[in-house]
């Protein structure tokens, strides 16, 4: 009650400075129901300038439920590290107008490059990689160039353009996200970040002396690459994606450890580049975290065709990087009986394993947290758990740390979900609408419960669980682009019309995700989107095919009006 | 990566005759090398099915039987990928998968044999060997192929099948690390690595080692890696792609080569074939300033001057009945009942020769007529054969780009060819030694010399010459 007062009297003079500056209402009176599970808030959000936030002080105390005035802390929000998620989480808090206050005074504490590990040595440097691959493949692909009536003289490349690319891109967005920050008000601190006591942070390069405080701590430090034992990196021969995305070489043949999303988007860049890879993955079938039929198909379009091979079910226990004359050396183990089982000699091995969440130094032990393998624990709603599996106030922690979803862009969610909860509007992220990319050529997408989970659940909850499928071979824009590989698959529940999972493997699918993700975010069910309309002819209505395809049951929603939250 | 498709165009030329056979008699393997001694076994072989209306082609998704395996009638022994779908393909015969002959991610025409299948272990050997003829086969394509690899002179590389000889474990002795595109090239062209020698960094077997193995010359085509490195600037991607082995004709490196299209590629069969005619020209001056005049006058009625040259031609033709024949066995004149003009158009790519029919019959202005519709047609490819291929004297004009004088090529089937030049501006003399200014063509006639002699040619020319310079009779 209030909470509401306060909003009522805050929005009032809000909206006359917010409109005035920013000329325009932004998402005024708009239904806001995106990732709830429940909490369907509906509140108008209003755009307002960081210089407000000083005047919104005592709402923003009130809505908080915290004691004291708006002069006991340095800040409203620090967050510690200035990766994706950081970034969102700070632009959203000075940003956002919640439902009792808005415009938090933020601080951003970063010990290495903004932009982390996704902008500097991750998503965006590996997407001109990947974006260099795609075409070479494309000239390379004589049968294809042909039935297009396309010829291409032979082509080639050189290396240090391609790095220079992906170097150049990296530099150009890490510069636009220091600049968003900067120009909104985000106050950006250098050095490493360590939690001294509840809501206290100290900072500094080197000997770190700078404290200060804050209402309210985000934890964003994200993760390194994950380097198994026995691995020896020199970053020469053996290096993870922090050194391969700067193609200091592209060696005649690489061994990649791990077939995940890093590992089979670089098979793409270095097959293209001319190189032959072996993968080396230590559950039984390449692709472990990828819906298995997708997995199939994946190794059919972009492993067999390729010069590519690969042993699965084995460790590499131990790989020793070219010296005195001798190539690579990566000792193979069984997985399950650990026998030595062979010793391949490649020219290089690139580690991608997965990663290891980044969170020694935070001084998490001054606030009785105990880091589980690493990660930082936190409940739903990102909140940091102590050792005695209590919510430590005021604190939170997003992104790779925590370990739920390694994604940049669940990261920055999650950062979002934080502030409004701290804005006062209760908020849980549903991560089963956030999707995921690999970037092969074709790309690989999905959203959601793969089917074996799905059926899983299915099993344990009683309900019963359809899938469809179709394929790009059956779109007239993929056939268009003479690029008909590829399925995509809708799984549902045929009782409800619930989505509970897509995903796509062919051109594009990165792209297409959305309206999956989208609609499991906001509970739109298949009989309600079947009705939405799809321009033709694109590769959305690849998706169209697939929702038009789904049979569901109940005959109850047919509204194409009123968005359903599940 | 195209999959090679030197196995399936064996497949496609060699194959289909045997289709139809359930069991095929195989080349048993010798007691030293493959013989040719025929053994009687039960040999059949899976097929490529058309899985749709309109599927030509199939993909091998993946092998569900693999060599070795005993499979009986009805079970699924292949995925295929067709235009539309994937399909499990069942066998329908009890046996032994004795070779697959094309392998998963490969794709072979409906109707090719994709694996075989023996009946009993005793025939596992003979299918063996088949297979391993049929693969020699395709990789070397153009030659008939002789199973015994030994025997084939020119590529000199250890031979992959050659019975092991003494220097082989020798050279051999290198670990056998094969890079992942050296196996699966083995794989493909069942190439014992044990048998190969690396020459890659470390002795390592490469893609190029075991090609050399399998007999297969290195072709442009699988330049793909050889590319990569064709820029020199990536001084630290050291070697991508081997110095390829010496093949008999290197490509131009950094050269394009764009294949013939059908149409070049009857041209060029063409004049190939045109060497095995005795042929030879006479050369005419033509004054044309009367027939330039008679242009001018029926330009507006839309009679072009190849129309104008043609019907000449065509009523030279008509007194000449020698130089409208062929040659067509080279022991008899073949004296064609129609004058048929044909006319070289060139068009996008290529050379096409429209006929004009019945040219010395019909009216210029007929003939215009019809030459507008056979160019229009030509431009659209979509002249039909008798169109472009019923001529009995063809006509080559190349003035309007200025040559003053040219050679045609006889085509085949035709005695004669006439090659105009361009019309200019001449100084003459006439019988009474006036000079004056006149405009001149020189037109060279090629003509077939087994039926055309220089006297029929030279009074053909003159008749020709007649006609133009007097050109009223055109008209008529």
């Amino acid at each position: 009650m209030m909470q509401s007062t306060a909003a009522v009297s805050i929005s009032a003079s809000s909206v006359a400075t917010g409109a005035a500056r920013s000329g325009a209402a932004r998402r005024a009176g708009g239904v806001r129901v995106c990732g709830l599970r429940g909490e369907a808030l509906a509140c108008p959000s209003l755009r307002i300038s960081p210089a407000a936030h000083a005047r919104l002080a005592v709402a923003r105390a009130v809505a908080n439920g915290a004691v004291g005035g708006s002069g006991e802390f340095d800040y409203d929000l620090v967050i510690i590290g200035a990766g994706v998620g950081g970034h969102g989480a700070a632009l959203h808090a000075v940003e956002e107008v919640g439902e009792a206050c808005s415009g938090l005074k933020t601080a951003i504490i970063e010990g290495d490059v903004v932009g982390g590990t996704c902008v500097n040595r991750g998503c965006v440097p590996s997407k001109a990689l990947l974006a260099v691959s795609g075409r070479m493949r494309e000239l390379h692909d004589e049968h294809h160039m042909k039935s297009l009536g396309l010829q291409v003289s032979s082509a080639g490349y050189d290396r240090q353009g391609v790095a220079d690319h992906a170097n150049n891109l990296a530099s150009k967005i890490r510069s636009n996200l220091t600049n968003s920050m900067k120009a909104l008000g985000v106050d950006i601190l250098t050095g490493v970040g360590t939690i001294v006591g509840k809501q206290k942070v100290r900072y500094g390069v080197g000997f770190p002396d700078k404290e200060i405080t804050a209402r309210n701590i985000i934890i964003a430090t994200g993760s390194v690459p994950f380097v198994p034992k026995g691995i020896e990196v020199d970053g020469k021969t053996v290096f993870t994606s922090d050194h391969a995305l700067k193609l200091e070489s592209v060696p005649d043949w690489i061994a990649i450890v791990g077939s995940g999303y890093i590992g089979l988007e670089f098979s793409d860049v270095y097959t293209a580049l001319g190189s032959e890879v072996t993968f080396v993955e230590a559950l039984d079938q390449l692709m472990p975290g990828f819906d298995p039929e997708i997995a199939k198909l994946a190794q059919r379009v972009l492993i067999n065709p390729r010069k590519i091979d690969y042993h699965t079910g084995v460790f590499a226990s131990k790989i020793t990087p070219a010296k005195d004359g001798k190539p690579v050396l990566i000792e193979l183990i069984d997985a399950k009986t650990k026998e030595h089982k062979e010793t391949l000699e490649v020219d290089a091995a690139l580690i991608a394993t997965g990663r290891a969440p980044f969170t020694k130094g935070l001084g998490l032990e001054n606030i009785n947290v105990a880091t589980q393998r690493g990660f930082v624990p936190v409940d739903e709603r990102m909140r940091v758990m102590d050792a005695d599996g209590n919510v430590v106030p005021n604190l939170y922690c997003i992104g790779d740390a925590n370990g739920k979803l390694m994604l940049a862009h669940a990261a920055s969610a999650q950062g979002i979900s934080v502030v409004e909860q701290i804005t006062g509007r209760d908020h849980i992220l549903n991560h089963l609408s956030i999707p995921a990319a690999c970037f092969t050529h074709p790309e690989i997408s999905m959203v959601g419960l793969t089917e074996p989970q799905a059926r899983e659940k299915a099993d344990k909850e009683g309900f019963e669980v359809n899938v469809v499928k179709t394929s790009f071979k059956a779109n007239t824009k993929a056939l268009a682009e003479n690029e008909g590989d590829g399925i995509a698959k809708l799984i549902y529940r045929p009782d409800t019309g619930e989505i509970l999972g897509v995903h796509i493997l062919g051109l594009h699918a990165a792209d297409l995700i959305h309206e999956a993700s989208n609609a499991i975010a906001l509970g739109i069910r298949v009989q309600d989107i079947k009705f939405a309309v799809h321009a033709h002819p694109t590769l959305s209505e690849v998706l169209d095919e697939l929702f038009k395809a789904a049979k569901v049951n109940s005959g109850l929603s047919h509204s194409v009006n009123e968005p359903v939250a599940a | 990566m195209a999959a090679s498709p030197a196995p399936f165009s064996l497949s496609a030329s060699t194959v289909p005759a045997r289709l139809r056979a359930a069991a095929v008699a195989p080349l048993a393997a010798g007691p030293r090398r493959r013989g040719r001694m025929v053994v009687r076994a039960k040999i059949r072989e899976i097929f490529m099915p058309a899985l749709s209306s309109t599927m030509t082609e199939g993909k091998i998704v993946s092998w569900n039987a693999s060599e070795g395996d005993r499979v009986s009638k009805g079970d699924p022994v292949v995925v295929v990928e067709s235009d539309k779908a994937d399909m499990d393909v069942e066998t329908f015969h009890d046996g032994i998968v004795a070779a697959v002959l094309v392998p998963a991610g490969e794709s072979a025409p409906v109707g090719a044999p994709i694996a075989l299948l023996a009946e009993s272990e005793e025939e596992v050997a003979a299918a063996v060997a088949k297979a391993q003829e049929l693969a020699n086969g395709g990789q070397q394509q153009a030659p008939p192929p002789s199973a015994d690899a030994a025997a084939t002179p020119p590529p000199p590389p250890p031979a992959a099948e050659a019975p092991v000889a003494a220097p082989a474990p020798a050279a051999a002795g290198t670990k056998g690390v094969a890079t992942p595109q050296a196996k699966k090239l083995a794989k493909q062209h069942r190439v014992d690595l044990a048998k190969v020698t690396g020459t890659g960094p470390y002795g390592r077997i490469t893609p190029e080692d075991v090609e050399a193995a399998a007999g297969i010359q290195p072709k442009p085509k699988v330049t793909p890696a050889a590319t990569a490195v064709a820029p020199p600037p990536s001084a630290a991607a050291p070697a991508v792609g081997k110095v390829p082995q010496a093949a008999e004709l290197p490509p131009v490196p950094g050269a394009t080569v764009v294949p013939f299209t059908t149409m070049q590629a009857a041209v060029s069969k063409n004049m190939v074939e045109s060497l095995a005619v005795p042929a030879f020209r006479v050369g005419y001056p033509i004054l044309t300033d009367k027939l330039d005049a008679l242009y001018e006058k029926v330009k507006p009625k839309g009679v072009t001057m190849t129309v104008l040259l043609a019907k000449a031609a065509a009523m030279a033709l008509a007194q000449h009945p020698v130089v409208n024949a062929s040659c067509r066995d080279g022991k008899s004149f073949t004296y064609n009942s129609n004058i048929n003009i044909a006319v070289a158009v060139a068009i996008d790519g290529g050379l096409i020769t429209p006929v004009l029919q019945d040219a010395d019959k019909l009216d210029i202005y007929l003939l215009s007529q019809n030459w507008k519709d056979l160019v229009k047609k030509a431009r659209a490819k979509q002249l039909q054969p008798n169109e472009y291929s019923s001529g009995t004297f063809t006509l080559s004009n190349l003035g309007m780009f200025g040559v003053d004088r040219f050679d045609a090529i006889l085509p085949p089937g035709q005695g004669a060819i006439m090659a105009v030049g361009a019309s200019k501006p001449t100084v003459v003399t006439d019988k009474d030694g006036f000079f004056s200014v006149k405009s001149k063509m020189q037109v060279n006639v090629t003509a077939d010399h087994r039926i055309v002699y220089g006297a029929d040619l030279a009074a053909f020319l003159q008749t020709f010459a007649k006609i133009i310079e007097d050109p009223e009779s055109l008209t008529l």
